[in-house]
């Protein structure tokens, strides 16, 4: 591949970028950082507030808001109710929902084959 | 050259590694220069854990690894004029102060001056009808359980007043995690309590640094791509804080890990919803100007953090008895291993149903879907993948009542002789739960302060 490569590839986001989560009550924050600066636009395009609410839907999310910050860059998706009673009341083996940066990891996103940092 | 005052991070929750300190300390010293270290051990259950631990024995309810913790690094940090700050206090900060005195006796230095700030403990002065609920707990169910703590979040401000007074390690139970960071700095270069734009920086440092090796390579390192050196010998980090409002990241020397820009990135925004409006007790942080820059090896500047006022109102964490947790685990392994499997997962709810158990019960098929599922079960239930070669069946209940909980996870015992074939490595057990609520106190409500002792005074 080459760094002028803009033939779309389907990886996971993994693939792209690296995230951290982290949790508040029964709040979810998840970071989102793409390897390649060059690559924030497209990755803002593709992670839209309802995929990431889809993909927290069998968790009971309620709400997902997405904060940009382009100077990092950086995306910080918010994710509502969505440890089903966070650290104290779940019963997920993972109550503080830290694996869960990886789920989000696990998402297919398009993007030109030149911001493909690993191969899936 | 500005003034420049380094930061050392010696822990970054209850359970972090106990040599983690002493590097560190080392590090300090061989760059010489003003400087101070901090210890972040308390989570937002934590202090309650530590306040049924002292109803049981009114001696403890503090950090259990305290004097693992601080022995290597207690008298070199005397020695060097490096004042120690921790909430290592948790729900019990003058009976930390106790253990601290007498390990300094043990070592020799009766004269240390220890602080212990007051003030946290809010059980007695907060009336929960009348407050409002912090908002990301507005939904979370705290039954009718009692209390067993109620903690505000102090501000820097006693940490300060226990370092004017000459205090060499200060002792604090609930304060806002960034402020054990701030709180050094704001004694060394006399910044006022509203200078907004230097305490933000001092209060990013802090919040940078609270969670230990999260932000020199340990939580962010994923094999084949993000690579780290050394990941059982990370070090912790260190800030350099300069009186012009810079900020550089970097950590103990001679140890593993990295602190490269994408670390920093990861952890400038954990544990954050909206990056304009970060609140700590004693600043509001603005992360969205927010850049950061390698300049050489495991050194990353932080640029454009910006703050504005404290928030008026005084955030309190309130702890309830949460009932009971049941958990049973066995396993199954080899030919239609996933199969058995889910056999026993759909028995043992049979069972919870035939029995009419008062428990909320959850199962997970660990190998196949576990923490990333719903309580549903809708990932193992919808799984079509192939038949790993092992897999863990777990049932989890929530029950009002200890011995609910017990009769449900002792279900998954009984399948060593009821259940499917094959059935092997059955572990259960039951643990009391604790509810959290958070809810926003007017600060008048609060009588924060610190008294400075020496160890000989307190070991009396």
């Amino acid at each position: 591949m080459s760094r002028s490569d803009d033939t779309l590839a389907s990886v996971p986001l993994h693939c792209v970028a690296h995230a951290r989560a982290g949790d508040k009550g029964n709040r979810l924050n998840i970071s989102v950082m793409p390897y390649d600066n060059d690559a924030y636009p497209v990755i803002a395009e593709q992670l839209t507030e309802q995929r990431v609410f889809e993909l927290f839907a069998h968790r009971g999310a309620t709400r997902v808001k997405r904060y940009d910050l382009p100077l990092l860059p950086a995306l910080n998706f918010v994710i509502e109710d969505v440890l089903e009673g966070g650290v104290n009341g779940s019963l997920n083996v993972d109550g503080h929902g830290k694996s869960n940066s990886f789920l989000l990891l696990g998402m297919r996103v398009q993007v030109p084959q030149r911001f493909v940092r690993f191969a899936p | 050259m500005p003034d420049m005052f380094r930061i050392g991070n010696c822990a970054g929750f209850s359970g972090d590694r106990v040599d983690a300190p002493g590097p560190v300390v080392d590090t300090l010293i061989e760059l010489g220069g003003p400087c101070a270290v901090f210890f972040e051990v308390l989570g937002e259950r934590t202090v309650a854990l530590a306040q049924l631990e002292k109803r049981r024995d009114p001696l403890r309810g503090y950090e259990p690894m305290l004097e693992r913790l601080l022995e290597p690094i207690l008298k070199r940090c005397a020695g060097h004029a490096i004042p120690i700050i921790g909430n290592f206090g948790a729900a019990n900060p003058p009976g930390a102060a106790r253990v601290i005195a007498q390990l300094a006796l043990r070592l020799g230095m009766p004269e240390l001056k220890i602080g212990v700030v007051h003030g946290d403990d809010v059980r007695e002065r907060i009336d929960l009808a009348s407050l409002p609920v912090y908002e990301a707990d507005a939904a979370l169910d705290t039954g009718d359980g009692e209390i067993v703590s109620a903690n505000a979040y102090l501000s820097a401000r006693p940490m300060v007043d226990a370092l004017a007074s000459g205090a060499q390690i200060v002792v604090t139970g609930r304060t806002g995690d960034p402020s054990l960071a701030l709180a050094p700095l704001i004694h060394h270069f006399g910044w006022r309590f509203d200078d907004w734009a230097r305490l933000a920086v001092g209060a990013t440092a802090g919040h940078l640094l609270e969670c230990g090796a999260q932000i020199t390579g340990g939580y962010y390192y994923d094999p084949g791509f993000k690579d780290i050196p050394d990941p059982a010998n990370i070090g912790f980090p260190i800030a350099e804080v300069g009186s012009d409002g810079s900020l550089v990241i970097t950590k103990a020397a001679r140890t593993g890990g990295v602190v490269n820009a994408q670390v920093v990135k990861e952890q400038l925004l954990y544990e954050i919803h909206d990056p304009s409006n970060y609140i700590t007790p004693d600043v509001t942080l603005d992360f969205t100007q927010v850049s950061v820059r390698e300049i050489a090896t495991d050194r990353v500047e932080v640029l454009g953090v910006r703050g504005g006022p404290a928030p008026e109102k005084v955030k309190a964490t309130v702890c309830f008895d949460g009932g009971w947790m049941g958990e049973g685990e066995i396993s199954y392994a080899g030919p239609n291993c996933l199969a058995r499997a889910r056999a026993a997962a759909e028995v043992l709810l049979e069972r919870l149903r035939m029995r009419k158990l008062e428990v909320k019960p959850r199962v997970d098929l660990i190998g196949v879907a576990s923490v990333h599922d719903g309580d549903r079960g809708t990932k193992w239930r919808t799984y079509e993948g192939g038949s790993p070669d092992d897999v863990r069946v777990r049932l989890a209940v929530s029950a009002r009542t200890q011995d609910d909980a017990d009769q449900a996870a002792r279900e998954v015992l009984a399948l060593y002789c009821c259940g499917p074939a094959g059935g092997g490595g059955v572990r259960w057990r039951t643990t009391p739960r604790i509810r959290t609520q958070s809810y926003l106190m007017p600060p008048g409500d609060l009588a924060p302060g610190s008294r400075v002792f020496t160890a000989a005074e307190l070991a009396r």
